[in-house]
């Protein structure tokens, strides 16, 4: 692979739409359904604390009355088509799969990122049920490895799948030899 | 869940337990409340203050000062540590006792340093690095201060474990290592092109003007303020604002160079037989690296704009037991000060043992790539642009420095070009190499051993024109180290040469790809 630069033409470029060549095939499981709703209360959430801090804005001071509804139009606007798409663009990536030798995940949305690590090089194994996750039913699972950059999050599992997951990627990381790092 | 095979080494087995626990060395009770009482020094001098001011009431200074002796002493008196077959442990706390234990094999990096007060005295501090840098709390244990000969003597226990015992160290030995790179004096010129002396003229500006405020001074009335500050003020504006420039300029250069000199004076790197890497400098402060010659997991070379501009170059080392730029670990990773490029070259050859990874042509990205580094750039200077007619419109700026922001378009064009020339990747003799960037320009050089996960990030622009950023993850260094901006194929290519056992099994065959338009 270390060859000369990669000669490109000047001039008109043609864009790139699918590109050849290898490819990743996305991990094999979606995460659980109810996920969808997990990611929406969690963003209404936000944008309820947002709202609310413009309407107490608008009651408290009557100047600059134009600014203060444009600024509490756009930002509903942006809430409502956040709460729109983006649970569901999250369902179609959010998704993992564990084999013997290793554990992949694909999450994000706008910005998306797939993750790969040995099973090897697994330090811990976490399952974490926050308030909101637990008000659905949920778990999120997280593999650390040895490096401080990236652990692998697989968010919104069913809690039994979740749990199943644990106990097996536990097995197999104590089967493989090696300080991981 | 704590994967329990992992840490089945942080148990003391009863054949530990036999070990006697040691102490400092007592010479460091006539360091360490100095060191305490300099490091307070900002919250003394106010109190020196009130203390006068209230005439009369209780030496809140004196008292102070002695809380902060007395605790130098109580450090003494309540660490001890002792070096086992299988850990070392390090036992501290008055109040709230805290046992270190570290398993010897975790052991990565052993770092000795020095400041004057110990060296009159011969004492010095050790400090051991591990691997296990996914933890929040510091895991690696730190001895201030043991006696010069007791810290190479532990140094060499800790990460000669496997040949040497403590007592018989031959003693020709530390003369039977290779030397691989050594401070020339005149690389001293690459300091002024350091951000260094930059940032040194920042922080005693910072402290100077925290004292000046303490102590209710005006600078324009003391000493030779008054006369520069009429000469300042009745020159012409040019004048005055080339002299203030000036000066700043030598200061600067002269703080790099002071800095540079104290902080790399007596550079060596030296390998030793055991395979570690040697790292001994500086001139009033000694510090001496030590790092595991099979946990280097490769080699950074560190070119940043104004250095490259003069042919200079640094190299570092990523190895495990050394996180960049944290805590006392910092500089620890140096392998050359700024020096001739071609000097860092040769080091970062010598330590990887192979000069492909550090010489061979590096491929493009392609055009898409380039083309992002110049929309990102061009982005970056419209938005302040925008933000400076926001304030022209709104009437807080004139429309002088108006025009001047117009200088932000040229220069987001050569930082582009630039960005874009740095940008190329290569996978050779199982080591990958990335580099990227311009006013921090960096190529790294991780092997492929080092390489314990890997992640496919794409932004919904990146998607759109088939690019995606590599970032392959480590336990040395960065902890991770990216491949930006590189074309789908070509990272997933990356993936599956570092990690062919984890990739294999998810790849697809081009024509299928083709079928899963996103």
């Amino acid at each position: 692979m270390c060859g000369g630069p990669e000669a490109h033409a000047p001039g008109r470029v043609k864009r790139v739409t699918q590109p050849a060549g290898l490819q990743l095939r996305p991990p094999a499981h979606r995460v659980s359904r109810t996920a969808v709703w997990y990611w929406a209360a969690r963003a209404a959430m936000l944008w309820v604390v947002v709202i609310g801090a413009e309407v107490a804005w608008l009651v408290a001071s009557h100047e600059h009355r134009t600014a203060q509804v444009a600024v509490l139009a756009v930002s509903s606007a942006v809430g409502l088509a956040h709460l729109g798409v983006m649970p569901q663009w999250r369902y179609r990536i959010h998704r993992w799969e564990a084999t013997p030798d290793a554990v992949y995940t694909q999450s994000g949305w706008f910005t998306q990122e797939r993750r790969l690590a040995p099973i090897s090089r697994i330090q811990t194994v976490d399952s974490k049920r926050g308030p909101l996750s637990q008000l659905f039913g949920l778990s999120d699972v997280t593999v650390t490895t040895a490096s401080a950059a990236g652990p692998l999050v697989i968010e919104g599992l069913d809690k039994a799948v979740a749990e199943a997951l644990v106990a097996e990627l536990t097995a197999t990381a104590q089967a493989a030899p090696g300080d991981a790092t | 869940v704590t994967v329990p095979d992992l840490d089945s080494g942080t148990s003391p087995t009863a054949a530990d337990m036999q070990e006697p626990w040691l102490r400092l060395d007592p010479r460091m009770l006539l360091v360490q409340p100095l060191v305490e009482l300099f490091r307070a020094l900002p919250i003394l001098v106010p109190l020196v203050f009130f203390g006068r001011a209230s005439n009369g009431g209780p030496p809140w200074s004196l008292i102070g000062a002695a809380i902060i002796v007395g605790r130098g002493c109580l450090i003494w008196v309540t660490t001890t540590y002792r070096v086992t077959a299988q850990h070392v442990q390090v036992r501290k706390g008055l109040l709230r006792r805290t046992t270190r234990t570290v398993p010897r094999d975790r052991i990565r990096t052993v770092d000795i340093t020095a400041h004057p007060l110990h060296r009159v005295l011969g004492l010095a501090r050790v400090a051991a690095g591990t691997g296990r840098s996914d933890r929040h709390e510091d895991e690696g244990i730190t001895l201030d201060a043991l006696t010069a000969a007791g810290a190479e003597r532990l140094r060499e226990l800790l990460l000669h474990r496997d040949n040497v015992q403590p007592d018989e160290v031959p003693a020709g030995q530390e003369t039977a290592a290779t030397l691989l790179a050594r401070l020339d004096p005149g690389w001293v010129r690459f300091a002024p092109f350091t951000t260094s002396g930059f940032v040194t003229v920042l922080a005693s500006a910072g402290v100077l003007w925290n004292v000046i405020n303490e102590a209710h001074v005006d600078p324009t009335r003391v000493g030779p303020g008054p006369s520069i500050e009429r000469h300042l003020r009745d020159a012409p504006v040019v004048v005055a604002a080339t002299e203030v420039a000036l000066t700043l300029l030598v200061l600067v250069t002269l703080a790099s160079v002071v800095g540079y000199l104290l902080t790399f004076w007596g550079f060596r790197l030296e390998r030793q037989p055991q395979g570690s890497l040697h790292v001994t400098r500086g001139l009033l402060t000694t510090r001496a690296t030590t790092i595991e010659g099979r946990r280097l997991r490769g080699a950074e070379l560190s070119e940043p704009l104004l250095l490259r501009a003069v042919g200079g170059a640094r190299t570092l080392a990523i190895t495990t037991g050394l996180r960049v730029g944290r805590g006392a670990e910092r500089g620890g990773t140096v392998l050359l000060p700024p020096a001739p490029r071609e000097v860092a070259l040769t080091v970062a050859e010598a330590v990887l043992g192979n000069a492909t990874p550090v010489r061979c042509r590096l491929r493009k990205h392609g055009v898409q790539a380039v083309r992002r580094r110049y929309t990102r750039a061009l982005a970056g200077a419209g938005l302040l642009l925008a933000l400076v007619a926001l304030g022209w419109w709104a009437g807080a700026i004139s429309s002088p420095s108006w025009w001047a922001a117009l200088l932000a378009i040229p220069v987001a064009l050569v930082l582009a070009a630039d960005r874009a020339r740095s940008l190329g990747h290569a996978w050779v003799d199982g080591t990958l190499v990335s580099r990227s960037g311009s006013l921090a320009r960096r190529r790294v050089m991780l092997t492929t051993e080092g390489v314990i996960g890997c992640g496919l990030r794409s932004t919904w622009f990146q998607r759109r024109v088939g690019l995606v950023t590599l970032t392959a993850t480590t336990a040395a260094g960065r902890q991770g180290y990216h491949v930006l901006d590189v074309p789908v194929p070509q990272a997933v290519g990356l993936a599956a040469a570092a990690m062919p056992a984890v990739v294999t099994s998810f790849l697809i065959a081009p024509d299928s790809a083709a079928r899963m338009a996103r």
